[in-house]
Order: C-alpha cells, then structure tokens, then sequence
C-alpha cells in the first residue's frame, strides 16, 4: 500500500525538501548528518573490511589445506588469524549490523527524522572509518598484531611481543570504541526520545527492542575492554606493571576484564541479527511474531545475562571449583531466553503461510544454523566436556555457527530485504536463492568437519600440522569450503551490485511490509516522511486506518513540521507529543574530530608525547567549534 | 570404577566418523576413567542435541508442507496454543535438560575430572611449558627430562603444570582433560592410564610462533620398568669413552650450546633449552617436531631455524665435522 500524496500538500513538500537537503557531491558526503547516507557509509566501509577479513580467512585455509603447508610463515598465519579476528568482529560485523541496518532503519522504524544526535552520529562513523585504517595501516607497515584477537598476556607483554603490531591493535581499539560507545548512546536516547508520538513502548518494533538491548550491553561492555587495553598499553609504552607477575601484577586480570568485555560483546554480535530476524520473518509468513512479549522480553534478558556468564571462557585456567560451576549454571540460564525467541521464530513461520523468497531463505538457513551453535554451545556448559575442547577447533566450529550462521546469515537476508527500500530496485530473485544454497553448504563444509577435527584433538591456532593425526582430510574439506563459500558471498555482491542498476523499479512497498519503513518512498527522501506518521500497534504498516490518516493529514498540513528542520521528541515510556526538537544540519566537524583523534593516536604509538597532546588540545577545539551554526541554518 | 555408559541408540555414521581414524589425540578414544567420562557424556550430549535438531528441522520442515494454510495443526491459531508452544519448546523443555546436564556434568563428573590434592596421589610430575618445549621434573629425584612424560600405568599421577613465559596449555585428551599453565600459579590435573602406551598431547593455548610444535608424550610403563627408568633419569651423564664423542663433548662445552642446555654432571648448567643429560633416550626432538635419530640430530644443530622456525636456538655455524662429533656426543647420552 502506497501513500498517495494529496496535491495540497506539493507546497509543504516542497519545503521539506529544501530544508533537508544536503551539499551535493563529495562535500555532501564529507558533511553529511543524514543517518540513512551515514548508514550507507557505514555499509561500503564495512564492506571493504568484511573483504579484507575474507582474503585472511582464505589465507589461513589455503595455509591449513596440507599438512606441513608452507604458504604462510608461522609469523605471517599468526598476523592473518589475528587480524581476520578483529576484523570481522570490530570492523565488520559490529558496524555493519549497528552502524549500517540500525542507522538506516531504526529511525525509519519508529518514525523519526533523523537519530537524536546527528553529527555525534556521522563522528561515530569517521571515527570508525579512522580506527579502521589507524590498525591496518599498522599491517601495511609491518606491524600486524600476532597474539590473536582477545591478546593473552603476556604472550602480547613488551617482553614477549616486542614489535608495535600490539599497539596498534590495542591503541586501535580504544579508538574503535569511542565510535561504538557514541553510536550507542546516540542508539538509547534515540529510541527513547524520538519515537512517532503513540509508539508506547509496547508497540515498538522487536527490531529497536534488540538495537536497544544491544546498545545499554555496548555501553556496559567497553569500559572493561577499554581499562583492559589502557592497562596493556601502560604496561607496554610506561613500563607499568598490571599484567607482569614477577612484579605483582597478574595475567589472569587481562582475561577477566576481557571476557567482561567480550562476551557481552557476543550478544552485541548477534541481537542485531535477531532483530533482523523478527522483521524478516512476520512480512515473509504474513502474520504477527507469535509470543511478542516474551521475545521482547528475552531480547533484553540475554543481554543483561550475557553480563554474568564471562568466566565460562576461562575453565581451563585453574579458577576456583565453585566459580566454575556458578558460571556454568549462569550459562545454562542464558540458554531460555535464546529458546524462547529460537521457538517464537519456528512456530510464526509454522503458523503463518510463508512466501520462501531470498531474504526468508536467509532466514531459515540462520534458524538451523544457530540450532546447531546454539547446542555447541551448551557443551561448554557442561565443566568437564570445556576442559576437554576448549582451544580446540571444536570451538573455532562452535563460534563461526553462532557468528557467520546466526549473525552473518540474517545481514546477508537483511540486504535482500531492505535492497528495494534503499535503492528503489529490486534484486534478482533467481541469483539471490542460488547464492543462499551455494552459501549454506560452502558455511557447513567449512566449519561442520571443525568439529569432528577438534574432537580428534586438534588445537585451534596452530600455523600448520603433522600428516600422520588423522586431521588432513577434514582439513582439506574446510578448506574447499571456505572457497565455495567466498564464490556464495560473491555471487550475493555480484548480484546487488547488478541489480543497482538494472534491477526492476519498485515502489513504496513491495513486500507489503509490516514496519513503517515501507509507507515511505524508496528510496525515502532525506526527511523519511513528510508527515510524522500515527502508531497504534507494532506493525504499524498494517493499520491501514493509522497510515490513511496520515495521508489525511498531509493533505490538512498536521503533523508535517514543515517550518524547520525539525522532529518530534516523546516522553520514554508512553511515547506522548513532549516538544518539537530543531535538529542540527550537516557540519564539516565530525571528520575533522575523526582527523584530530588519528593525530593523538599516531602521535603515541610514536611515543611523541607532546605532539599527541597538541592533537589532542585540537580534538578539545573541534568539538568546541561543532557547537557552531552553519552557514545553511542562519 | 564404575563408568558412564555410551547411550545405545547412537548413530552408528557418526561414531563411525569420530573414532575410527587413528588419530593419536581422539578425545574419543580415551584411555582413562577421566577421559572415558568425558567421552561418555560427549555422546549423550550428541544424543540429546541431534533429537533437538531434528525435532526443529521437522518443525521447519511442517512449515514448509503447510506453507499455504494458516495455523498449527490440531491447534489452529490461537494466541494460547502458540504462546504454549514457545514457553513448552522454548522454557520448559529446555530447563528440564539443562537440570539435569547440570546435575550430571557439573556437580557429579567435574569431581572425577577436577584437579587432584596434594598428596592424593601415587606420585607428582612437574611439567613446566617452555616457549615450545615441556620441562619435565620429579619432585624427590634429580631427574630432569624433556617433552616425554614417563608414568606407571594404572597408577594416578599428579601433574603439577606451571610455565616459564607465557600461557601454555597442558593436555592429553586421551588421559584427562586440559589445563592451563599460568603464571604465577600451580595448576594440576590427574593422569591415569589404564594401561602401558604411549599418548600424545600438545599445548593448547596459542603460545607464540612454534604453538604448532609443542607436542608432548605420555608413556606409561608397567611399574617395574618406570622405576627403571626413572632411577637411570635421575644419574648424571657418563662421560663418553669413544675419542669422537669426547671431542663432540669439547665442542658442546667450548660453544653456546652449555650456556643454554644443562647435561649434569658436566659444567654445562644453562636454563634456556631442555636438559640434555639423557637425550639419546628421548624418541623425538623439538618437542615432537621430529624423530631423534643421527640424521635429524645434525640437520637440527646445522640449523634449527630450518626445523621449527622462529625457536629460541640459534644455527651455530659449526664444521660438519663438528656437527658430526656433536651427534656422536649426544648420541651417546642414553
């Protein structure tokens, strides 16, 4: 269902456009606080490193399709493992799921124009863009990290890790997460405040239940690693003490803090996906989520539980009998709230009458999939059976289920989803299936044969391998795997790229959608709507009366705020009228802030201590001048 | 000891796939109480999940045959039958299992598996892991070893494990289960072999760039020839008799290989690579990289870095004639 736009209303319309419209060109991009061109940023930035973290994956098989394999040096698999690691996860699959989907559609979804701190909202992105490039133009100049992604001391110690590749993993990620704690604060306040007035809570979309919870467990989250690596890195630039035993400090507060970190961060991973789940699955199967409060509420549940269960990483490391078992049983309990949405998802397709186009292919494919992490993943619940295979590939088979299955998946099905809203065109249909089946079994011959080969003992993390374990057929399996499953990924980009531009043209809603994203135009227009649309129930698409009357009241000018650049604010809960915010225009700042903290960053991993603080006295003046109104807004 | 039993309804493929292949460090084929536990609880995990898994493929695979009606069958659409059948498949179903893997694998098997009292055993191993190698000791005697862990079979053996550098992980999967060694601390596990062989086991937490080459092997022996073995270890080395192991000693003292190795009972007394007193006894070297006859010996001296690149021993630029008295020296300390 289209909304017609009435012929009274061309002048308000009008209006709108001139006030939203941003630079054209590069400087429009450089300047841009429009979260929808932010998003997209996001998106090819993100990309380019999901690229990058592909090339060392293929590395690291074609490293491991032999025994005694010498493609690689033992040097060169540890840089590749190391960085395929923070890669996926840091530049990857975080920016690409919050900063990419949810930039582009939680506003969309609850009805706002814009996020609710839109230049702290395009800094979040340059500064991510410059973190990303801060770590590897370390590994372009030779110093790629080698301790592996979550960096045990004191293997990653001065003493044992001589080489700068730890700083400018450490220092690049203390930088990474200023951008994810902006982005997530931005995410809170957003959902709280700039909900479509009669968006009560209750009747948000499961997808912003999920951006929510994942933003308050970031918030949370970060501080830990950021103390963690701020420790490390005094350690290693200062020569303090945290992490060195022989003078007081201890190695086993660098795992704590970590996995304090780190496994909130595995939730952070994955709600996204599930909130794209539950946005593909009711419009797929053409009726409401079954059990919407209970998912609602699970959302939020695992992410606070995911707070308490770190230790069960740490099972083999001697830690006290009853601290093990506390954190195993804190690890079972988490288990329930995943089931309930595992089952919610099930028994709506079951109950509904599903259409298995591209995007709900990706769908079911991420059902199964995380079926089968989720059960790997139980195993370690049980002490013993940990002890066994932790560090063993049986685990690198459990996490790329939970990750590449049950996060990867529902991104790849979320851009055939929403493909049509943000171009305007549709992708093929045909090619999208055949990439999710070539995907699907490159995925399961890749990582399933990982855990047989990690029961027969094999370590995760080694460069190579003798031929007389019995590993080598599994090995060369994966390996095969990883290439079907490049060629998958392959023919998913070579399809929307094509599709850009020859795709046929769509209209508002081609999937009769149940979220408020598709009464707008697709592309929406900088705005996203032209009048701020009334909400009574979580699919608010499907009210067909509520988007009438918005039609009605375009054609009366109510609600359109057409008098400035400017959005509704709501109280939190009940999402009543509460004032008018005039939002901030496009700014050449937020770059430059990205530009300025580079500056203190390169400045200490040189050790030019004064020159860092120079670059950091800027970074104080940039947000200084930001405050600053634009030439446009005068 | 009473063990857990396999679960009798297994997949016969996949018990197939996972424990038929040789390899000499199958979790699946345990040679120990402990391991067998752990086995044993591994396949009655596979049980349970494969009936989950399959019980939602069918679920999926329902959804699919009915895609062109609405509702459950039997059920139809109600509010209450769909929200009953998350909280039954979603809550209920999920709590009981978990109970009771809980119960099983964390309050029962953890006792059998977890870290053994000092004193609770026959007799303690120090294993100390080197970045890549594995310091063996016996606390009581003088004997030092390498990467070949001797114990007497059917006897509980409590391996203290600690490190020189960083994090290693100590594990047999055939015997036990893993444990890190950290520093600072003295971690142990139980060894237990039911009977005279040979297990293989590595480290398991990455360790730096020879992580890869930092096997271990467990031999356990029946009780009489351990002590044999064990009162041999704990001698010094003979001085050799033939003229070119004596000028292979010569060598090893006059160059940087004392100022690392320790043979006892010579002045060579360094602490940066194995002991070397008994070397010849030792079946591999560079902890399992490869196999300890003459030819490998020199071509590890001529240069290690070949073998196992990135170790800590450097290529001493000896004549071949020096590599070879070298050998004949070494090969002579049995």
């Amino acid at each position: 269902m289209a909304i017609a736009v009435p012929r009274e209303a061309g002048p308000r319309i009008e209006r709108l456009e001139r006030i939203w419209r941003e630079r054209p060109g590069v400087m429009g991009w450089l300047t841009t606080t429009d979260h929808k061109r932010i998003a997209i940023l996001y998106l090819f930035t993100s990309l380019a490193f999901f690229a990058a973290g592909g090339v060392e994956a293929l590395l690291i098989r074609t490293q491991l399709i032999r025994p005694d394999n010498g493609l690689l040096t033992p040097s060169g698999f540890d840089q590749a493992m190391t960085m395929h690691g923070v890669t996926m996860i840091f530049l990857f699959v975080i920016p690409m799921s919050i900063g990419a989907f949810g930039n582009y559609l939680v506003p969309l979804m609850i009805g706002a124009r814009d996020m609710a701190f839109p230049r702290l909202n395009a800094a979040s992105y340059w500064i991510f863009l410059a973190s990303g490039l801060f770590i590897y133009g370390g590994v372009a100049a030779g110093h790629a990290p080698t301790a592996g992604w979550f960096d045990y001391v004191p293997l990653a110690s001065k003493q044992f890790s001589p080489d700068s590749g730890i700083d400018f993993y450490a220092l690049g990620l203390i930088f990474n997460g200023i951008s994810s704690t902006a982005a997530a604060i931005n995410f809170i306040v957003t959902i709280f405040k700039l909900r479509a007035p009669g968006m009560s809570l209750n009747r948000m979309p499961l997808f912003c239940y999920a951006f929510l919870a994942v933003s308050f467990a970031l918030v949370f989250a970060l501080p830990a690693l950021t103390c963690a690596l701020l420790m490390l890195e005094a350690d290693r630039l200062l020569g303090f003490q945290f992490f060195e035993v022989a003078r007081g400090g201890d190695t086993i507060l660098w795992q704590n803090l970590f996995w304090i970190f780190g496994h909130p961060e595995v939730y952070v991973i994955i709600l996204p996906a599930f909130g794209i789940a539950t946005s593909i699955i009711p419009t797929f199967v053409r009726r409401r989520m079954v059990a919407f409060p209970l998912v609602a509420l699970a959302e939020i549940l695992v992410a606070f539980i995911g707070f308490g269960v770190w230790a069960h990483h740490m099972f083999a490391v001697g830690l006290s009998q009853v601290t093990t078992i506390y954190f195993a049983a804190a690890s079972l309990i988490i288990v329930i709230p995943s089931g309930i949405q595992l089952f919610a998802w099930i028994t709506t397709i079951v109950t509904g009458t599903p259409r298995f186009k591209t995007p709900l292919l990706w769908i079911v494919g991420f059902i199964v999939l995380f079926i089968i992490g989720g059960l790997s993943g139980i195993t370690f619940a049980a002490i013993p059976f940990d002890q066994q295979l932790t560090d063993t590939y049986y685990v690198v088979a459990h996490f790329h289920y939970v990750i590449f299955g049950a996060a990867v998946f529902p991104i790849l099905g979320g851009l055939f989803y929403w493909f049509p809203k943000v171009t305007g065109r549709m992708y093929h249909e045909r090619w999208g299936q055949a990439s999710f089946w070539v995907t699907f079994a490159g995925m399961n011959l890749t990582f399933f044969p990982m855990h047989i080969v990690g029961l027969l003992g094999m370590p995760r993390r080694q460069y190579t391998y003798p031929p007389d374990m019995g590993w080598t057929g599994y090995n060369v399996i994966e390996s095969i795997g990883a290439y079907v499953l490049a060629a998958g990924l392959l023919m998913v980009a070579v399809n929307l790229v094509v599709s850009c531009f020859r795709g046929a043209r769509v209209g508002n809603d081609p999937w009769e959608g149940d979220t408020l994203e598709w009464s707008t135009s697709s592309p929406p227009p900088a705005y996203n709507y032209a009048v701020i649309p009334r909400v009574t129930s979580p699919y608010a698409m499907w009210d067909r009366e509520d988007r009438e009357a918005d039609v009605e009241n375009l054609a009366a000018g109510e609600k359109v705020l057409e008098q400035g650049h400017e959005t509704p604010a709501v109280t939190a809960v009940d999402a009543e009228w509460d004032e008018i915010l005039e939002m901030p225009s496009s700014s050449p700042w937020p770059p430059v802030l990205a530009l300025a903290i580079s500056g203190v960053f390169a400045m200490v991993i040189l050790k030019q201590w004064i020159a860092a603080g120079v670059f950091l006295v800027a970074a104080f003046v940039v947000l200084g001048a930001w405050h600053g109104k634009e030439p446009q807004e005068a | 000891m009473a063990r857990i039993r396999r679960p009798g309804l297994l997949v016969p493929a996949a018990a197939l796939a996972l424990s038929g292949c040789g390899s000499p460090q199958d979790t699946l084929d345990p040679h120990s109480p402990q391991s067998g536990d752990i086995a044993a609880l591994w396949w009655w995990m596979l049980a349970v999940a494969g009936a989950v898994f399959l019980g939602a493929l069918a679920m999926l695979g329902l959804a699919w045959l009915r895609r062109s009606r609405r509702g459950l069958p039997f059920f139809g659409e109600s509010e209450r039958a769909t929200t009953g059948l998350v909280v039954a498949f979603g809550m209920v179903i999920p709590a009981t299992v978990l109970v009771a893997l809980f119960g099983v694998a964390d309050l029962y098997l953890i006792k059998r598996t977890s870290a053994p009292a000092a004193g609770s055993s026959a007799m303690t191993v120090d294993v100390v892991g080197h970045q890549w190698f594995w310091e063996v000791r016996y606390p009581g005697t003088r004997a030092v070893t390498a990467n070949e862990i001797h114990i007497p079979a059917r006897t509980p053996v409590r391996v203290v494990a600690t490190t020189a550098d960083v994090i290693h992980s100590f594990w047999v999967p055939e015997l036990n289960r893993k444990v890190d060694t950290i520093p600072g601390q003295r971690n142990s596990v139980l060894l237990y072999a039911d009977e005279p062989g040979t297990y293989r086991g590595q480290c398991a937490e990455f360790c730096g760039l020879q992580h890869a080459h930092m096997g271990l092997a467990v031999v356990a022996q029946p009780r009489a020839r351990f002590r044999a073995w064990l009162e041999r270890q704990a001698r010094p080395a003979a001085p050799p008799s033939a003229a070119r192991a004596r000028r292979g000693r010569r060598v090893f003292m006059a160059n940087a290989c004392s100022d690392c190795h320790t043979i006892r009972g010579t002045p060579a007394q360094g602490k940066v690579g194995p002991d070397l007193t008994h070397v010849a006894g030792r079946s591999t070297l560079a902890a399992l990289t490869i196999p300890n006859a003459p030819r490998e010996l020199a071509a590890w001296i001529r240069d290690p870095q070949a073998v196992k690149p990135g170790n800590r021993m450097p290529g001493l630029r000896l004549s071949p004639r020096q590599v070879g008295e070298l050998v004949a020296y070494l090969e002579h300390l049995r």
